[in-house]
């Protein structure tokens, strides 16, 4: 490049721009590398995402998959009748009279007693027989409890059952827990760890697909291996039920009127705005609103799913209403004037013609809602959902109104609790929450796909 | 069709400053220019013509590499710039550009001030040292615009306040103060009323003094007037070039003859 | 009655209205539908309409209402004595309930008969036992006025439910004659019927405004009693967040608002650059290829539920931010911190910004990047000098949009950010310590709201006040971006 200043007179031939295109002069090769630079910063960003999602991803996966494989203890249990019927009638109400406190020590003698059939002792690890009993799920008297109840005939038997292994030995084959770890904590010892291995080798304990994580409800704070997400997955379908129940048809009519219908004055606008606002208010507003008006105020149950349902179809309708009206304007014109030519009324012409075409578009969008709201955590919080449920609601209508949990409230529930082993279970519950969102997206995406028109 | 007559003009033997040889374009599988040969002179107002889609405002593209941003564009054959292949893998097509200036079809100023508008080019290519070099610029290139008076106590409203055919000269302007030394212009008139395409043609005329002006265009009146060589595109094919006056009254080719008689276009 | 029973008979009334109306339609016009003014199945739905809409109207208004008032009529008979003794009305309210429910299931039980659980004497007899034997969870010993209380509570309930049924059964009823009566061929069913749909469709849509109604009002009336027990001067200028609930709590906002902008300055240092970048990469320099798969993938990240966020924060980000910066540089130990929380939520945000961003880069029309090539300029100087600034307005709506949904963000916040309000007391190090736990306004909200609530301390109440907050900041950045972009919109269409 030559002196700006010297060719102040625009004679092209001795121009600015008067040296070979060939050679790059100096002021283009530094735009050129701030250009490179540029392109370089662009592509980190897309980077950063994109590992962002990976890393999300890996973090996730990494911890929630265990949760769906289970360490177990199979023992046959001797069903003492002397301690479970002691009067021998098999009457149903006294043997519901014996707590889980009275099913504890048959399974400690089950414990011995596979102890001594594999031809190892108690000694060799330095254990108890109550430490031995400790390696097994709390949750197992219960389990034994349950099976005696439903089957009262076979008292006296001796039964194989698979019980749940304690949260720490189950840990202990997930690398949660280790010898050294074990030398410290005052809930599980390195000898109880050696005696799970050679039941191992024995073939009495073993790790495998655990259905009770999705089919079991709560568990409490110290049996983490029996949590599953049963109660929680029941919970957000029914609110997923109400949602859908009540948000479609309303999103649906009101979407119709705003953009069939209405006139436009202030009141439309009103409205409009009102809507585009609502979507964009923090969902914990909408919690507060669920606490004051249903709860407070109507006096609806907390933690009930018709109150979660309420609150989710307040969020989830303005999504609805904003998909909706963008389906129905994509509908042409063409269209209302045929139907209106042939002598149907507007209303005709939008319910025949402008909805069904419109339908596909109306679907996709009300799925969308639907996946965020089955996703949404911190306004269930506020309306009691947090509580610790270990019933399963009843059949809807009725259960409706029972105490419930839902899933991403589950995961929460779990985060605050001190064993580790129940962030296995909340990033498996995450893992379970994942592949429903997929599901629905992938849905709503073949919807698109297969119905979207061109107009 | 009075105005159709060419202007008697001296048409000098100029130096050469395009000379374009064998050119063909490519969109995908489609092949938009088929072996275009054409030399464009200095200070000397080339028009292309022909009926739409005949691929001249392709070709006008190619001679500042804008086809560049069309991924799937291609271009081959020799296109010498003072005698560089301006295809040539050395050149940037950045520094090009500044040496071969565009004017496009519609309007398109930023949306930015008048001022910063015409001080785009010179501050991204240094052109100015200071900013009363910068302020003598913008005027200068405002003034050979033919719309200084128009705008000099406004420079910082927005461009894209002014009328249709002011923001076209005001493009103009634009691609002047870069100092360029070819000018292209796609269908420069055709967003404009016929007052606006009277000045933009005045104002086209005043630049071949100092540039290289090739200008697109669907008005033969409007190539009649402004220019001294016009070439006539066909269906991707250059079929005549030469002298306007010549190929206005006394075409060599059919087609030619056909596309100015109105039948074809 | 119930009042599923009551909707189950409005129905049926409703079912055989259309029977009946399109047959006296039908009738009328000799059974040729041609001398019908409308297709027979209209007059079936006009009578359906007219026998079923304006009787579950008034059920649930009448449901809406009732409670209410039956609360204020009782509140309003207990003696004042006993407020004070127990604390507040509402406490009162809650014991009034609990035994009205009780003396319910006794009756129902066949614990107590009717005429006994009206007459009832609590000073006579042991009522507060006779009634835990319900089962009712009674906490308190039942005294005469809360008895008293009780039984007008019973009392009003049930004059409620009988005027209830029978006003909805005579509305319907009167609806179906009507319906039915005006059933004629020449009757213009059809356009009844299409305004009696508009009339619902106009209803729908009104919920929107309902829904914002009902946000402001029931923070506003909380908020009010909030303000009645502790003063609004401390509330918003108050420098310290210690809430305790024995009594004498320092409510003061200004900790958790800092937290919560800190918390979303660092989140949106994170979006803002890199959706942004992300957005011009994809949309002006990446080949088919690469946008096939990033922009998906960066998309993803956006249907994301925030609880997922948090348990990474919780589970990843934030013990890598303590042990790779926050220890080694001996500014902190917490794996709860600003940073980590404004990591993660940038992480949330990014989707945002980028797909925005991309709408409103793509809005700009191609000429001006022409315009800008022809001039030679390079690609970057193009985006920097003339796409951006063109863009400029677009991309501040998304930026806001973007810092309201950081404000009022919760999950990540709670699972990341910590429950310890910055100490304006500490010193600045401490409050501007990125290390630092430091709790936000939602996280309060939270907090004060699950557990144990008492709705008459104004530690629980504050929560409501906090919303509310929370409601006009975000508000008004919604408006604000919602008019921003709605303009720059206009700009090129």
């Amino acid at each position: 490049m030559t002196d700006a200043t010297a060719n102040a007179a625009p004679a092209p031939k001795q121009g600015k721009h008067a040296g070979s295109l060939f050679d790059a002069d100096a002021r283009t090769k530094k735009r050129n590398a701030a250009e490179t630079r540029f392109r370089a910063y662009g592509l980190t960003a897309v980077g950063i995402g994109v590992a962002a999602l990976i890393m999300l991803m890996t973090s996730i996966l990494g911890q929630g998959l265990p949760a769906f494989n289970q360490t177990f203890i199979t023992l046959d249990v001797y069903l003492d009748e002397a301690k479970l019927d002691k009067n021998g009638t098999r009457d149903i109400e006294a043997i519901k009279k014996v707590s889980t406190f009275g099913y504890a020590p048959l399974i400690k003698n089950a414990m011995a007693a596979k102890v001594d059939e594999l031809g190892i002792s108690f000694e060799t690890f330095g254990v108890s027989g109550k430490d031995a009993e400790a390696m097994i799920s709390k949750e197992a008297a219960a389990q034994l409890r349950r099976f005696v109840i439903a089957h009262p005939d076979r008292i006296g038997d001796t039964v194989e059952f698979e019980f749940l292994a304690s949260g720490r030995i189950d840990g202990y084959y997930k690398g949660r827990v280790s010898m050294e770890s074990a030398e410290k904590d005052s809930n599980v010892t390195p000898g109880q760890l050696q005696l799970a291995d050679a039941l191992k080798e024995g073939g009495a304990l073993s790790t495998h697909f655990n259905w009770g994580f999705i089919t079991m409800a709560d568990a409490s704070e110290n049996r983490p291996e029996a949590a599953g997400i049963g109660v929680a997955m029941l919970g957000s379908l029914y609110m997923m039920i109400i949602v859908l129940c009540l948000a479609l048809p309303i999103g649906v009519a009101a979407s119709i009127y705003l953009e069939e219908f209405a006139p436009k004055n202030w009141i439309t606008d009103l409205i409009e705005v009102n809507i585009s606002n609502l979507a964009a208010v923090p969902s914990i507003v909408f919690g507060i609103l669920g606490l004051a008006i249903f709860i407070n105020y109507a006096g609806l149950p907390q933690s009930a799913p018709v109150v979660g349902g309420l609150v989710l179809t307040l969020m989830t309708l303005p999504t609805i209403i904003i998909s909706t009206r963008a389906s129905l304007k994509s509908v042409p014109p063409s269209i209302r004037d045929a139907a209106l030519g042939v002598g149907a009324s507007k209303m005709q012409s939008v319910f025949h013609h402008v909805l069904p075409l419109a339908a596909p578009g109306i679907l996709t969008g009300t799925i969308i809602g639907l996946a965020q709201a089955l996703g949404e955590t911190a306004p269930l919080m506020l309306i009691g959902m947090v509580a610790f449920v270990r019933e399963f609601p009843s059949a809807p209508p009725e259960g409706f109104f029972d105490p419930a949990s839902a899933l991403p409230v589950q995961v929460y529930n779990w985060t605050t609790r001190a064993d580790p082993a129940f962030v296995e279970r909340a990033s498996g519950a995450i893992i379970v929450l994942l592949i429903f969102l997929l599901c629905m997206n992938f849905l709503a995406i073949v919807l698109r796909r297969r119905f979207e028109r061109r107009w | 069709m009075n105005d159709m007559r060419p202007v008697e003009r001296s048409v000098d033997t100029k130096e050469i400053k395009f000379e374009c040889s064998d050119v063909q374009v490519y969109y995908g599988a489609t092949h938009a220019i088929k072996d275009v040969n054409v030399t464009l002179e200095d200070k000397t107002v080339t028009a292309f013509i022909g009926p739409s889609g005949c691929g001249k405002s392709t070709f006008l593209r190619c001679l500042n590499r804008m086809n560049d941003t069309i991924d799937i564009c291609r271009v081959t054959g020799n296109l010498l710039l003072d005698g560089e292949d301006i295809y040539d893998k050395r050149v940037d097509p950045v520094q090009l550009r500044a040496k071969v200036g565009m004017v496009f079809q519609k309007p398109n100023p930023f949306p930015k001030s008048i001022y910063d508008n015409i001080a785009y080019g010179p501050r991204i290519h240094g052109l100015a040292k200071n900013k009363a070099e910068l302020d003598e610029i913008v005027e200068k290139s405002l003034r050979r615009g033919a719309i200084w008076d128009e705008v000099k106590d406004r420079l910082d409203a927005p461009g894209t306040g002014l009328s249709g055919g002011q923001q076209q000269r005001l493009c103009i302007a634009r691609a002047i103060a870069t100092e360029p030394e070819v000018l292209l212009m796609d269908e420069p008139c055709s967003a404009l009323d016929p007052i606006a395409t009277a000045q933009v043609e005045e104002l086209i005329d005043e630049l071949r003094e100092n540039y290289s002006v090739v200008i697109v265009t669907h008005s033969m009146q409007q190539a009649a007037r402004v220019s001294q060589k016009t070439a006539f595109f066909h269906l991707g094919n250059l079929v005549e070039f030469g002298e306007t006056g010549k190929i206005f009254t006394n075409p060599r080719d059919p087609r030619t003859e056909s596309y100015i008689t109105g039948r074809i276009g | 009655m119930p009042v599923l029973w009551i909707v189950l008979a409005v129905l049926g009334l409703g079912l055989i209205g259309f029977y009946v109306g399109r047959m006296r339609a039908l009738g009328s016009a000799g059974g040729d539908t041609r001398q019908l003014h409308s297709l027979p199945n209209y007059y079936g739905w006009h009578a359906f309409m007219l026998t079923a809409v304006p009787a579950l109207l008034v059920l649930a208004a009448w449901l809406l209402v009732a409670p209410n008032w039956i609360e204020n009529t009782v509140g309003a008979g207990i003696p004042e004595a006993t407020i004070a003794e127990s604390g507040s009305r509402s406490l009162v309210m809650a014991e009034v309930r609990r035994a009205a429910g009780a003396l319910d299931m006794a009756v129902q039980q066949g614990l107590m008969d009717a005429a006994t659980s009206h007459d009832i004497d609590a000073n006579l007899s042991d009522v507060t036992e006779r009634l835990k034997e319900t089962g009712a969870i009674i906490t308190s010993d039942v005294t005469q006025p809360v008895l008293q209380a009780a039984q007008l509570y019973r009392n009003l309930s049930a004059i409620s439910a009988l005027w209830m049924s029978v006003a909805v059964l005579v509305l319907a009823t009167a609806g179906f004659a009507v319906a039915v009566l005006r059933s004629d061929k020449d009757f213009r069913a059809r356009n009844t019927v299409e305004s009696g749909i508009k009339i619902i469709l106009i209803l729908a849509s009104t919920i929107a405004i309902l829904t914002t109604v009902g946000i402001v009002m029931s923070m506003l009336f909380e908020t009010g009693n909030f303000f009645e027990k502790y003063p609004w001067q401390h509330f918003f200028f108050g420098t310290k967040w210690a809430p305790d609930f024995r009594g004498d709590s320092e409510l003061g906002m200004l900790p958790l608002l800092w937290g919560t902008l800190y918390i979303s300055f660092v989140a949106l240092a994170v979006a803002v650059p890199i959706g942004l970048f992300a957005a011009i990469y994809l949309s002006e320099y990446a080949g088919p290829k690469l946008r096939a798969v990033a922009k998906p993938m960066i998309e993803i990240l956006a249907g994301i539920p925030t609880i997922v966020y948090g348990l990474f924060a919780l589970i990843t980000v934030g013990p890598i931010v303590r042990d790779w910066f926050a220890a080694p540089l001996g500014l902190g130990n917490s794996t709860n911190s600003v940073m980590t929380a404004g990591l993660v939520m940038g992480i949330m945000l990014i989707p945002f910004v980028s797909s925005l961003s991309d709408d409103i880069i793509n809005a700009v029309p191609q000429a001006m990047r022409d315009g800008s090539f022809g001039l030679g300029a390079t690609h970057s100087e193009t985006i920097k000098q003339v796409v951006l600034p063109a863009a400029l307005p677009g991309i501040v709506g998304a930026v806001l949009l973007a810092a309201s949904r950081a404000i009022g963000e919760t999950m990540i916040v709670v699972m990341g950010a910590g429950a310890a309000a910055a100490q304006f007391q500490a010193g600045l190090g401490a409050v501007v310590n990125p290390f630092e736990a430091m709790t936000t306004v939602t996280v309060k909200i939270v907090s004060q709201l699950t557990g144990d609530t008492d709705f008459a301390s104004p530690e629980t109440l504050v929560a409501f006040a906090l919303g509310l907050t929370l409601f006009v900041i975000t508000l008004g950045l919604n408006v604000l971006a919602l008019y921003i972009v709605r303009k720059y919109r206009e700009q090129y269409e």
